[in-house]
């Protein structure tokens, strides 16, 4: 009897959320394309467009269904032949910047590029600066 | 000088820790806002996702009148929730125009007769083509959208009923 109470609780409690539609997932969200060049660039493209819903996942990791959807729309226009760099921007016209792992370099972004050469300079200052000072005394 | 810039290094070691202390806390709970407010809406044409009711396309939303485009699904928790409000809005004579995501006519069918039926047109969107058409990231968002076909605003999430009054506001002020 205890056993099962036990075994229906866990049954009762494991049933997921509804949080999924009941729907097969999009042709080529799971399936590759047939052309091995189309489907590297697809690939490429699918590793830096960030997932919607789960967050810090690019949508070639992501296992949710709105990625699935996505992978299926980036094979589709690979397929077309549409470039890369133009579904990229096609997509951040609807989501920004947040949706591409490849910061544009704009206003807010350069120090990213400029503080390595800052820091390189800064060093190379420094260093050479001490190795002045050791060759004097 | 040379003594206070000692420290300068475990302050700045103490300040990112205190930056990423506080990312591992508190997490951004981040809602990603579609680009396309202020925009037009984008060009699609979806076939009907139930018997008997139109489906959609975006030229017959250019009509001059403003309206809501509900993106929702059968499947979706939240939507159940916005149902009353978006009766109430169809009953003041709002359109309410329905993109239903990853959806099946007969679970779309059990959860109009259930939870009632606001839409004027339901356009199927197996694919989320739309959806990502209209940069919307989840279930349920509702667009606001003027009689020119301009996307004035866009609430992400269920409709309370608090949020109905600053709806209807929205809709006057887009014609």
């Amino acid at each position: 009897m205890m056993r099962k109470m036990i075994l229906l609780a866990s049954i009762a409690f494991a049933s997921p959320l509804l949080a999924d539609s009941m729907m097969p997932a999009a042709r080529y969200a799971n399936e590759q394309l047939a052309d091995p060049a189309q489907e590297a660039k697809a690939k490429a493209l699918m590793q830096t467009l960030r997932c919607l819903v789960c967050q810090g996942q690019s949508i070639a990791d992501s296992d949710a269904e709105m990625a699935g959807d996505m992978r299926s729309l980036v094979r589709t226009r690979i397929a077309a032949g549409e470039k890369p760099e133009d579904i990229r921007r096609w997509l951040i016209e609807r989501y920004g910047d947040w949706v591409s792992y490849q910061p544009p370099l704009d206003g807010l972004t350069w120090p990213l590029w400029a503080m390595p050469i800052l820091f390189l300079a800064l060093g190379i200052w420094i260093v050479s600066g001490r190795l002045k000072r050791r060759g004097r005394s | 000088m040379r003594k206070l810039l000692i420290w300068l290094p475990l302050g700045l070691f103490i300040l990112f820790l205190g930056i990423f202390a506080g990312g591992l806390i508190k997490p951004e709970g981040k809602v990603i806002r579609s680009q396309l407010v202020g925009k037009p809406m984008p060009n699609f044409a979806l076939s009907p996702a139930v018997p008997g009711k139109p489906g959609l396309s975006s030229t017959e939303l250019s009509n001059g009148q403003p309206h809501l485009v509900n993106v929702f699904a059968s499947w979706c928790i939240p939507c159940i929730a916005e149902a009353p409000q978006l009766r109430q809005l169809a009953e003041a004579g709002v359109p309410i125009y329905g993109v239903a995501i990853r959806d099946r006519p007969e679970d779309l069918v059990r959860f109009l007769a259930r939870n009632g039926d606001p839409y004027r047109a339901i356009g199927s969107d197996a694919n989320s083509s739309v959806q990502i058409a209209l940069g919307s990231s989840g279930v349920p968002e509702t667009f606001i959208v003027d009689g020119k076909g301009i996307i004035r605003r866009q609430h992400i999430g269920d409709i309370r009923p608090e949020d109905v009054p600053g709806i209807m506001s929205a809709l006057a002020t887009a014609r």
